[in-house]
């Protein structure tokens, strides 16, 4: 008999998503816990953390315990047109910014990597906001867009533009202002980055304040953003999904919508993604690539215990019938409770309720 | 109205900023209060306050245990922290500096020892320069490191400059200017923006 319950939740959620990624005919990616370091130390700043675990392979080769899967994936995409639609669940060994150490972190997540529409976006973004909704429907799913916050930066000069993302990032307008004033920009520019940073809410209320701040500037990405939230909204409540530029990215490998998912009670996202055709070129592929990733680790955080961990602890002592004391824990089974036998209450141990094994093999309730 | 969770440095500092917070609207007559209590909450204003070290606020943020909170831009350059950074809250300026005995010449042939408590800071501030360091990591009384032959220079927070002086030394090169500033959870943030933007726009009023 199966119960989900016996899992963990991190096991529980893996595959609630693989399930529903395998509706969409996402199909099963599965790869190899080690990969050439070469693949990650050419790609560092694409992944959380810049630290990788590596070891001496026993032909001579430096590999890497996986820090990433897309890289992986993006690697073996077949190009040449065709679309490349895969899901995972692995798990990748990297350090987080918040903790100290290596740490396993479990993943789920997808990729869809070839020629690219509209609607192979869309459908990945509604596969974020599903697989938030699986995990916790008060789930908010932000989203940015690497093509406006291009065009907002444009009057900047080169030098200025990875300093003035980062301060986009921390939505400090204080520093935006500063950093634009020393590079000589126009402080109307500067107050157009400074209200992008503070730009925050639904689509619908978002929006319209983004198209009479920027104007014609971000045009095509503008439009392309309208569009995904009104193909987004088809599927997932407006009052679920936030607009938000400061989710910035590297700009040498993301280049349009940013996405972010986030779950009451977890104090950072659970769920990142977004579309990185820049990433594609660095490593000699054409087309487009959109992608998201589920960090499960985070989960555990999530599940409510019941406060027990077994239903029955059925004492007996060394003289009783042992084929009796089985026979009723069998019984207690059947009824669909838990049982734990031992001669004595382990200390710390939850449990409903506590048997004692009575003369003649009946029950009689101790607590 | 959802209940903001705020962390305030313990010291000083933190009675400014709370004093800053009252005026805003967000008062909490239980940390006016002599006891040795640390957590303080008014509902009726939405707000629990908490006082933690002064160096643990940014974690207490970047971990979620508060929505938002008072920390030193020194402690947001030092310890990089995932967090949004809304205001700057104007209150407790003093500035990063290099600092020196009042007789060292700095011979750029030799490796510079830097005795501090910021090693990030001063790391990344030499590496901008391009200047060989020795990092000398201590965690106080780092004015006495120069004078004892431990390092050359320090890197240290300089607000009046009257503890160097009575030291030996002397402030030579400002890295960046410091002050407190309000930082949020960036998933707080998310799900509770009405209130925390309330609490950004009233705090800047008060500035």
């Amino acid at each position: 008999m199966l119960d989900l319950q016996t899992l963990r939740p991190e096991e529980r959620a893996g595959l609630r998503l693989r399930a529903l990624y395998r509706r969409r005919g996402y199909l099963p990616y599965r790869m190899s816990r080690f990969e050439p370091y070469d693949l990650y130390a050419r790609n560092k700043s694409f992944l959380v953390s810049e630290h990788i675990l590596t070891f001496t392979d026993t032909d001579g080769r430096l590999m890497a315990l996986k820090p990433d899967v897309t890289l992986s994936i993006v690697r073996s995409a077949p190009g040449g047109g065709t679309t490349q639609k895969v899901y995972y669940q692995e798990n990748v060994y990297r350090t987080s910014p918040a903790a100290a150490g290596y740490r396993e972190i479990p993943q789920a997540g997808l990729e869809c990597i070839g020629s690219l529409d509209l609607l192979d976006v869309a459908e990945v973004l509604e596969l974020a906001a599903e697989s938030l909704a699986l995990l916790n429907g008060s789930y908010l799913l932000e989203l940015g867009h690497a093509g406006v916050v291009s065009a907002l930066l444009e009057g900047l000069p080169e030098s200025a533009r990875p300093g003035a993302l980062e301060e986009l990032g921390r939505k400090n307008t204080a520093a935006l202002r500063a950093l634009c004033a020393q590079a000589g920009a126009d402080p109307a520019q500067a107050e157009r980055l400074c209200r992008l940073a503070q730009l925050h809410g639904t689509p619908g209320e978002v929006l319209p304040q983004l198209s009479r701040l920027a104007g014609s500037a971000a045009g095509e990405a503008q439009a392309e953003l309208g569009r995904l939230c009104a193909l987004l909204e088809r599927r997932a409540p407006a009052e679920r999904l936030r607009l938000d530029f400061s989710i910035v990215n590297d700009m040498r490998y993301y280049n349009g919508v940013i996405f972010r998912g986030c779950l009451p009670g977890l104090a950072s996202g659970v769920l990142a993604g977004g579309r990185y055709d820049n990433l594609l070129r660095r490593m000699g592929k054409t087309g487009g690539a959109v992608g998201f990733a589920v960090y499960l680790d985070q989960l555990e955080r999530l599940e409510e215990e019941d406060g027990y961990d077994v239903d029955v602890l059925l004492l007996y002592s060394p003289g009783d019938d042992p084929a009796a004391v089985s026979r009723l824990a069998g019984e207690l089974r059947e009824e669909g409770r838990s049982v734990r036998l031992g001669r004595s209450a382990p200390p710390g141990l939850r449990c409903r309720e506590t048997l004692r094994f009575g003369e003649g093999g009946g029950r009689s309730w101790t607590c | 109205m959802d209940m903001l969770n705020i962390a305030l440095p313990k010291g000083r500092l933190g009675e400014k900023v709370y004093r800053r917070f009252k005026a805003a609207g967000y008062p909490c007559p239980a940390i006016e209060e002599e006891n040795r209590k640390l957590i303080f909450e008014n509902p009726a204003a939405g707000v629990r306050y908490f006082w933690v070290k002064p160096s643990d606020v940014a974690i207490y943020v970047e971990r979620g245990a508060a929505d938002v909170g008072v920390a030193g831009k020194d402690i947001l350059l030092e310890y990089g922290p995932q967090v949004y950074e809304l205001a700057d809250l104007g209150l407790g300026h003093c500035r990063m500096c290099v600092a020196a005995p009042r007789d060292f010449r700095d011979r750029p042939d030799r490796v510079l020892r830097v005795a501090t408590k910021f090693p990030r800071i001063a790391a990344g501030y030499y590496a901008s320069l391009s200047r060989d360091i020795d990092i000398i990591r201590l965690n106080g009384s780092i004015e006495i490191a120069p004078i004892l032959g431990l390092s050359d220079v320090i890197v240290d927070i300089v607000e009046t400059g009257k503890t160097l002086l009575e030291n030996g030394l002397e402030p030579r090169e400002t890295i960046v200017p410091i002050s407190a500033r309000l930082i949020a959870n960036r998933v707080g943030y998310t799900f509770k923006h009405l209130s925390i933007d309330r609490l950004c726009r009233r705090l800047e009023e008060q500035a």
